[in-house]
């Protein structure tokens, strides 16, 4: 399977150099409803440029190109160990010809591979699907936004969170507050809530991939984003943190059942250089 | 209502649009800028993130170790893409990262090493802050992402230190730039816009947090 490598290898160059043409929309938009003159201005007018720069000459926008995070959904039949180790040999020709920088780094010896791969590097999620095509979702994680994500377990009296969307509010305010500028917003939100602490963090990373026109098919939940949408927008953090009307550009909600003992809820962020990219490998029968 | 835009601004809207500093700058040219400044800044900087400050906190290297003038310069937090080509280096993307996690580390490298900038995004600490009023330094906030309108900005990769031991995103690099836009958010007077902002965004989440 050269030829899907080599389509992994154009999946890592999209990702890392095209920003997805709803959030570039969405940056042009915030744009214009940011002070005339203000340093938000500035900044988003230097971001727009760096986009269709980067777009033009193939280069990674960001040089961050972070934490390779793989969704990717595989049919009956198909070995989810080779599709990974076609993962492995992609990102290392990936990692030399774009280049992307190299971020794996040994816990221990604090050796960085210079590739890519290590333990657990990239962040592959497979799952089986009934269709005859492997779909892959790559997201190139950066850590700044990363960092700033938050994991808690409600209720939590510190900031008034019962276990109810109410606290879940509280906890997204309570992210993004604390986060200020250091993540580089206007930010892209995803929360996950459910019974267990690892899966609320995966379900929030795969709220990500979402489109920011995206309107979640649960109606209260869609109520319920664009609530916090308008909320997070009041704390005045602005792009880059320079202060405005544009602290986050969307909000996205996934919730899966809860133990009757345990709510967790996660906030994931991204920046606003939310790269993603999306491939559909039809397999020959 | 007061909003978070108008606060940030207030310096900017009484200077005199972008001020062009040159390096390596004096510590009256260091002072004399406040926060709320636009500034282009041309000459020679230097790179350096978690390793190299560890590294010059803890080993304490004297100045005559360190390749490269640190005196009067800028230290960039930043963990560029590189490329080694027959020409030498070229430079693929170069924007800042989060400063915050070297605020432990800033404040005695500001005093040992005689730097008058230090580069980054999401601004600094309390600990920081004081560093700039004792030594007359500012903190610069560029724009986080903007790698490759940024690395457009550099003219020239002059050289790197500890490349090996450290890797490229961690290693020291000199950069020659030209008109590296930046805007000054903390100043050696004692102002941050950073906390500013945060006062602002804690009223708000105060009033977003009593409301149901």
């Amino acid at each position: 399977m050269t030829d899907l490598r080599d389509a992994i290898v154009e999946l890592y160059r999209t990702a890392a150099s095209s920003l997805p043409s709803d959030v570039e929309a969405a940056l042009r938009h915030a744009r214009g409803k940011e002070e005339k003159g203000s340093n938000a201005t500035t900044a988003l007018a230097a971001i727009l440029e760096n986009i269709r720069s980067a777009r033009e000459t193939g280069r990674p926008l960001c040089q961050d190109t972070g934490v390779p995070v793989f969704f990717i959904k595989i049919p009956c039949g198909v070995s989810h160990l080779a599709v990974k180790s076609i993962i492995i040999r992609a990102t290392r020709i990936a990692s030399r010809n774009i280049p992307l920088r190299p971020n794996a780094v040994d816990i221990l010896t604090e050796r960085n591979s210079g590739d890519n791969t290590g333990v657990g590097f990239p962040v592959v999620y497979c799952e089986e699907t009934k269709g005859s095509s492997i779909a892959i979702d790559l997201m190139l994680k950066g850590a700044g936004s990363e960092n700033i994500g938050q994991l808690y377990k409600l209720p939590l009296e510190e900031i008034g969170a019962e276990r109810d969307l109410e606290g879940v509010r509280r906890c997204v305010l309570d992210t993004i507050y604390k986060a200020q500028g250091k993540g580089c917003p206007p930010y892209i939100i995803a929360v996950g809530i459910g019974a267990s602490k690892d899966q609320v963090t995966r379900l929030s990373k795969e709220q990500l991939l979402r489109k920011i026109e995206d309107v979640n098919s649960h109606k209260a939940l869609s109520a319920f984003e664009k609530r916090l949408l308008r909320d997070v927008n009041r704390l005045g953090i602005g792009p880059l943190g320079f202060g405005g009307r544009t602290t986050a550009l969307g909000v996205k909600v996934g919730v899966n059942h809860r133990h009757p003992a345990s709510y967790f809820v996660d906030v994931s962020v991204s920046c606003w250089a939310d790269r993603r990219a999306h491939l559909i490998w039809k397999l020959q029968s | 209502m007061e909003t978070a835009e108008l606060k940030a601004d207030r310096s900017t809207s009484d200077s005199k649009g972008t001020k062009t500093i040159h390096l390596p700058l004096t510590e009256d040219a260091a002072r004399s800028l406040h926060a709320g400044d636009r500034v282009f800044i041309n000459g020679l900087i230097v790179t350096g993130r978690d390793k190299l400050h560890n590294y010059l906190f803890n080993e304490r290297p004297p100045k005559e170790r360190i390749p490269f003038h640190l005196e009067g310069s800028i230290i960039y937090h930043c963990g560029p893409i590189v490329k080694r080509t027959a020409k030498g280096f070229q430079l693929v993307a170069s924007g800042p990262t989060t400063s915050m996690r070297l605020e432990m580390y800033e404040p005695r490298i500001i005093a040992e090493y005689g730097v008058r900038g230090i580069m980054g995004k999401g601004g600094m600490g309390k600990q920081t802050l004081h560093a700039l009023q004792e030594n007359g330094c500012v903190y610069l906030h560029t724009i986080g992402g903007a790698a490759v309108y940024l690395a457009d900005r550099v003219q020239k990769v002059l050289d790197v230190w500890k490349l090996d031991e450290f890797g490229m995103a961690e290693a020291m690099w000199l950069f020659d730039v030209k008109d590296f836009p930046a805007i000054v958010t903390m100043d050696s007077h004692g102002r941050s816009l950073h906390d500013e902002l945060q006062e602002y965004s804690y009223r708000e989440l105060k009033k977003l947090t009593r409301m149901k």
